[in-house]
């Protein structure tokens, strides 16, 4: 019991980890690419946008923060089922919304928040199952040995 | 026809990637406590795990397909279509990896992913 708490929390933590540094990232990108300005696809247009992003600070902050949310989401994998994680990541879509709403003043339409509550149910549904249902994978020969 | 096709390789290349990584997570093993070093250590031996570097071009492909489609169609018709790969991910969960999908864990992922369309679409 004592074993199994312990996995579901550590699960929990890394998947905050992962849902807060997509959503940071993807605010950051979003926020750079906004001063940087609409991309203009010819090559002169693709050459300033490349230069803009590789030297806007807010660009490499979301790059960042998107590292950070696909090292924790492969360590999490190295433990938990693929099936778990994966519903259980889409919780960022509802809290996004909630951010939209609390902070940004939002206005959501009935679709959206039916969608959020879908979404919370199911993570709910998925969250008490199991977090692992597999055996530990035969490592390969070399690493066994190690 | 292309947009169907590219929305197949967006789903089907994310599912396949992220299931390859996920095998070779498995693979590696946890890492022992969540300290900084121990981190380090268990992302040197992922790197060097063959089906992490299967998973990874599979995954800037779906990406890719993504971008492309995001410049033809509205966000609101790109995120719910392509919301289909919780259910095709469950499905690669079950049959390639071998987990134990209960009722219960099919419902939420239905609902997820009915949830996540609702909420793209706006």
């Amino acid at each position: 019991m004592g074993h199994d708490l312990r996995i579901r929390i550590k699960t929990l933590v890394m998947i905050l980890a992962m849902v807060v540094c997509a959503n940071a990232g993807d605010l950051m990108l979003k926020r750079g690419m906004t001063k940087i300005g609409a991309v203009e696809i010819s090559a002169s247009g693709l050459e300033h946008a490349l230069l803009a992003t590789v030297t806007n600070g807010t660009i490499w902050i979301g790059i960042l923060f998107l590292t950070g949310f696909m090292l924790s989401y492969m360590t999490v994998l190295s433990w938990a089922d693929y099936s778990y994680v994966m519903p259980a990541g889409a919780f960022g879509y509802a809290l996004l919304t909630l951010l939209a709403v609390v902070f940004l003043h939002e206005h959501v339409s009935p679709r959206r928040w039916i969608g959020v509550v879908l979404i919370c149910v199911g993570v709910l549904l998925v969250g008490q199952t199991r977090p692992r249902t597999t055996e530990a994978v035969v490592r390969e020969p070399r690493e066994a040995a190690a | 026809m292309w947009v169907a096709l590219l929305l197949g390789v967006l789903i089907l290349g994310s599912t396949a990637g992220e299931i390859a990584i996920t095998h070779g997570m498995k693979a590696t093993g946890e890492p022992e406590r969540l300290r900084p070093l121990e981190l380090f250590e268990f992302l040197k031996r992922a790197m060097r795990n063959g089906w992490f570097w299967a998973g990874v071009p599979l995954m800037a492909l779906s990406f890719y397909s993504l971008l492309v489609l995001l410049s033809w169609r509205p966000i609101s018709f790109v995120i719910p279509a392509s919301a289909l790969s919780y259910v095709v991910g469950t499905l690669g969960a079950k049959y390639i990896l071998r987990e134990d999908v209960s009722p219960a864990r099919w419902i939420g992922v239905v609902l997820v992913c009915v949830g996540v369309a609702l909420v793209a679409a706006g």
